[in-house]
């Protein structure tokens, strides 16, 4: 186990140093930073400025490992349009973008599991192919025109819930759903796959065999044992929770992680966007990494390879 | 000839009891017959698809032709809808069928060749980590878990605002970014084929790597790479209608479905058909490939669990 945990480990770490060199470099790609901060039309003395107060003048190497370094301890830079520290626009914005992700996980879940089950236990019959269809369905429907229509229901004629904007919880009602929504099907097909897995064991025929009611084979022994590789699969598909946060939180205006990342790409706040690449990465890499040592401790087959 | 198909179905399904059945991959019409979904799914993605290649000639009006006099003019079936123009005008008074079908000129094309790209870097560096394995391996390894590291949306998004929105820029940027797939899948299989006896023969009887790994190895992970391949345009495909929505993808006028509802919004308390239409057209886009994908999938491994 201490092998394969340092090893695991190094491997984080390398992906976190790179995902840093190319969150820095991504920026950098267009050559000169400065002219692209300033905008169309600045003076050269407006370049000159910017150039000063960035460091841009120096060699990329010096100024990513300045970055980095700063970045290490919390030091994102300042923001070029909110004039504010990056790290204390990050801070006054995540709250919202946890939120944002624990609720639609909740949807997505509480969605997904039941959905899952019922496809895994009547796998190949009109109820898992109906399932199948909703999830195909799901996956079609895009997320930002199902944001747009349920504004349309919800806000604009129900006068529910507020159309976009952040303050209360009715803020979070929409993007939830939507977002929720939009990571249900790749959820279901996660839990349909593992509850085929683990139905096909032989400690659920043995509970079968010993009359066992069915819906207790399924739920007690069955799904209990399907949940840990989803926990773990259920991770990877984060991005897609990242991803989609982006696009939701832009098109309702809560003022979370993706809005901020969303604004600091069209007013070209380089220290913004670096620091947000970076970070989302980093909770990317985080928890695939807890998820690969829980799963090797639940299961030690896995550490060999 | 009914009888005849099932007993070949038959033949391939029936295995020995507790042995794995492999089904020959062959797609052939008599097997994929058997699959309503993979018809309905491959028949209204090949409907599309000619709309979409015929677009001059099936469009009833040019798409990009703008009459003040005649904006948001509802479809045919409201009140106030006129002939001329079937699914009515936006707001800048384009015929709006002509629009819907030169954009799926851009969804189609943007999602084949974005995936053709990735096809290509994915299929490449799986086959080298799965076949060399070792230190090879490790590198893919290590490149795929950055790729799947990084937010793509967030990445697309900032590297389209530092070039400048153009359909070659998406292409470009989401077939640099949405190989994972094939890396991860071609990596295991080719890992797995590579153990195989023939292909030591072939390296016992002097066969070039190259050769042993496109004559060999590739053809055996055809039909995987066919259901990947129709996953990821089907994703590629609502990614640049996603980008366009969000004004980082393909710029005015180009007609894009993304960008159509996104140049609706405004409007959509009085004009929700110039949302609705592009929406339902991309779904009906996405869900027609998704489903041929399926469709696909169950006739490769009919087990259910790919």
């Amino acid at each position: 186990m201490g092998i394969y945990l340092a090893k695991r480990i190094g491997l984080a770490v390398l992906v976190a140093l790179f995902v840093s060199i190319l969150a820095f470099g991504l920026l950098r790609l267009q050559g000169n930073a400065a002219t692209a901060l300033a905008g169309e039309g600045a003076s050269p003395q407006d370049i000159a400025i910017i150039v000063e107060t960035y460091g841009l003048d120096r060699p990329l190497v010096v100024q990513y490992a300045t970055w980095l370094g700063n970045a290490l301890t919390g030091d994102f830079g300042t923001s070029y349009f909110f004039k504010r520290p990056v790290a204390e626009l990050i801070v006054s914005k995540v709250g919202n973008t946890v939120t944002l992700a624990v609720l639609s996980l909740g949807i997505a879940l509480a969605l997904s599991i039941p959905l899952g089950v019922l496809a895994a236990v009547y796998s190949g019959s009109w109820i898992d192919r109906v399932c199948s269809l909703i999830s195909l369905m799901g996956q079609a429907l895009p997320s930002f025109f199902l944001a747009l229509c349920l504004v349309m229901v919800f806000a604009i004629q129900l006068r529910m819930f507020p159309a976009s904007g952040t303050g209360s919880w009715q803020h979070f009602v929409l993007p939830a759903v939507t977002l929720g929504y939009y990571i249900t099907p790749p959820f279901m097909r996660l839990v349909r796959a593992g509850m085929i897995d683990a139905l096909s064991n032989d400690y659920v025929r043995t509970a079968r065999a010993k009359g066992l009611p069915a819906h207790r084979v399924v739920l007690k022994h069955a799904l209990r044992n399907a949940l840990v590789p989803v926990v773990g699969l259920v991770t990877v598909q984060l991005g897609l929770l990242i991803g989609g946060s982006v696009v939701i939180e832009s098109i309702f205006a809560l003022d979370g992680l993706g809005y901020l990342a969303y604004q600091s790409i069209s007013y070209r706040d380089f220290p913004v966007l670096q620091a947000v690449v970076l970070l989302l990465s980093l909770v990317y890499v985080v928890l695939t990494l807890l998820s690969d040592i829980v799963n090797a401790w639940l299961d030690p087959r896995l550490r060999v390879s | 000839m009914t009888n005849t198909n099932m007993t070949d179905t038959n033949q391939i399904t029936a295995g020995l009891p507790g042995e794995a059945v492999k089904v020959p991959s062959r797609l052939s019409w008599t097997r994929i017959k058997d699959h309503p979904t993979l018809v309905i799914g491959g028949g209204i993605v090949f409907i599309m698809t000619l709309l979409a290649i015929f677009a001059p000639l099936v469009a009833p009006h040019d798409p990009y032709f703008q009459n003040i006099a005649a904006r948001t003019i509802p479809p045919v079936w409201y009140e106030g809808g006129t002939r001329d123009h079937i699914l009515g005008t936006d707001q800048l008074g384009r015929d709006y069928l002509s629009r819907l079908i030169y954009g799926a000129r851009i969804s189609l094309l943007i999602g084949f060749s974005a995936v053709a790209i990735a096809g290509v870097i994915g299929t490449t560096l799986g086959l080298l980590g799965g076949y060399f394995g070792g230190r090879v391996d490790m590198v893919v390894t290590f490149l795929t878990t950055v790729r799947l590291s990084l937010p793509i949306i967030l990445v697309a998004l900032a590297i389209v605002a530092v070039f400048g929105g153009s359909i070659t820029i998406v292409v470009i940027v989401l077939g640099l970014l949405k190989w994972d797939r094939f890396a991860v899948v071609v990596r295991s299989s080719a890992a797995q084929i590579s153990r195989l006896d023939y292909i030591n023969s072939a390296r016992a009887a002097g066969a070039s790597t190259f050769y042993i790994l496109t004559r060999e190895v590739l053809p055996n992970l055809a039909p995987q790479l066919i259901v990947i391949a129709t996953i990821e345009i089907a994703s590629a495909i609502l990614m640049e209608a996603a980008l366009s929505f969000l004004g980082l993808g393909v710029q005015p006028p180009t007609p894009s479905w993304g960008l159509m509802i996104s140049e609706a919004k405004s409007y959509m308390f009085f004009s929700f058909w110039l949302i609705a239409i592009p929406g339902v057209a991309l779904a009906t886009l996405v869900f027609a490939i998704n489903l041929a994908g399926d469709g696909l999938r169950d006739l490769i491994s009919p087990d259910g669990r790919g």
